[in-house]
């Protein structure tokens, strides 16, 4: 079997896997790392985000193999040790989620999404964006918010609060 | 997903002597379509070839007056590129509409011609631009690159490696997206170079691509979107209809498309 190697959320990882391996299988099954979702396991949902080499990718529509050398982060990868980051902050107090299912890949796609575009999202734009992301509970509303506080948050930017 | 075997080139070299030695195998550019298609077992290739380890295919230049696109460059460097939106940002925005912001960092423009569905947006922006497809071996012009649904010019063994586009002339790409799949329900591509108009059509004809000579021949006397008042739209009898839109819906849908496309790239 062929043998992979990448960073994951900063530490060196490898293991055999097959050719048929997709990233989300490595990173659940063989990382152990459970916080990236399957949701739709057709490139529509968006519950598998992770960032590869610093872009959002759906990670269930992506080889192991592909990753060879690859820098990834996952949900996980966020957080440093108990303090939350920016946007896993403003997902818990803006209420972004109701059964949290699509939540991690929310949150990779939030930060993807302050990246590229900055830290001062309108919502229309944080709306347009989230189109590669589905959440079945929430309507959205609270995910939106979310995003545009947690953006703000990540570049040191105050939001009136609600 | 059934087994296969996984080959990752780390140069186009490699990946010309692979795909001439390993048994059925298919190139895997950004895998956006690929890969769900093996899932669904629609496409079951023994191998794959990944190209995404070979660096030379990726990257866009601005060489004379053509912009040359690296086959493996991905829609969303498309759409950001400082060089396509200064020559041809219509081009940046047709990349910058497929799929979603994640699929846009694995979907590349060479997987997507490759490909060739019917309601993709490369096959039309790039037939109406004029493109020529560079493959390891051959030159291909756009209008003789599309051949039918999901079926090109290139032969076994073949690898596009890069597109030239010729900057200069007018063009814009207006599309009407399924909401869901973000496909094109219709979408029209119209380039503008001298007195010459390439109207093409995608996600509308029974067999994948078209171009609408009725439109060409009204936008080439004036290059207006008023051009096409009074000119019929493709016959819905050669058009596709599915649980999204009849085929007269897409019939009308082309004639507000093409003004819509028309009026954008005659707005700069």
């Amino acid at each position: 079997m062929p043998k992979v190697s990448m960073t994951v959320n900063g530490k060196r990882v490898s293991a055999d896997v097959e050719g048929r391996t997709l990233l989300v299988q490595f990173l659940r099954e063989h990382q152990r790392l459970t916080g990236t979702h399957v949701g739709c396991d057709t490139s529509q949902c968006g519950a598998c985000v992770v960032h590869v080499d610093g872009k959002a990718i759906k990670a269930c529509t992506t080889l192991a193999l592909s990753c060879e050398g690859a820098n990834v982060t996952t949900i996980e990868g966020l957080a440093n040790g108990t303090e939350l980051h920016p946007m896993q902050a403003a997902f818990r107090e803006h209420h972004g989620l109701q059964c949290g299912f699509c939540t991690p890949g929310m949150i990779m796609a939030a930060i993807d999404m302050v990246n590229r575009l900055g830290y001062d999202l309108s919502e229309d734009t944080i709306r347009h964006e989230l189109e590669g992301n589905i959440c079945r509970c929430t309507g959205y509303h609270n995910i939106v918010k979310a995003i545009q506080a947690g953006a703000a948050a990540m570049g040191g930017l105050k939001v009136a609060a609600e | 997903m059934y087994a296969f075997d996984f080959h990752r080139p780390a140069t186009l070299r490699q990946a010309n002597s692979l795909i001439g030695k390993v048994e059925d195998a298919k190139i895997l550019a950004g895998g956006q379509t690929l890969l769900p298609t093996m899932k669904q077992r629609l496409a079951s290739p023994a191998a794959v070839i990944d190209l995404s380890g070979v660096p030379e295919l990726v990257g866009i230049e601005q060489k004379g007056r053509n912009l040359v696109i690296g086959a493996m460059t991905s829609h969303a460097e498309v759409a950001s590129s400082a060089l396509v939106k200064a020559a041809l940002p219509g081009l940046a925005a047709l990349a910058g509409g497929i799929g979603d912001p994640h699929v846009r960092h694995k979907g590349t423009i060479g997987g997507s011609i490759a490909n060739n569905d019917p309601a993709a947006d490369y096959p039309a922006g790039l037939l109406a631009l004029g493109a020529t497809i560079v493959t390891n071996r051959r030159r291909i012009p756009a209008g003789e690159f599309f051949t039918g649904m999901f079926s090109t010019a290139l032969d076994e063994g073949e690898i596009i490696t890069k597109v030239i586009i010729p900057t200069g002339g007018k063009f814009a790409y207006a599309k009407f997206r399924n909401p869901a799949s973000r496909y094109a329900m219709v979408g029209v591509a119209v380039g503008k170079k001298g007195s010459s108009v390439v109207v093409a059509v995608t996600g509308a004809g029974s067999d994948g691509v078209f171009r609408w000579a009725e439109a060409e021949a009204a936008l080439g006397k004036r290059f207006n979107a008023k051009s096409l008042d009074g000119i019929k739209t493709p016959a819905a009898k050669e058009l596709n209809s599915d649980i999204h839109a009849s085929a007269e819906y897409r019939s009308h849908l082309i004639g507000v498309m093409a003004r819509r496309a028309v009026a954008a790239a005659t707005a700069k």
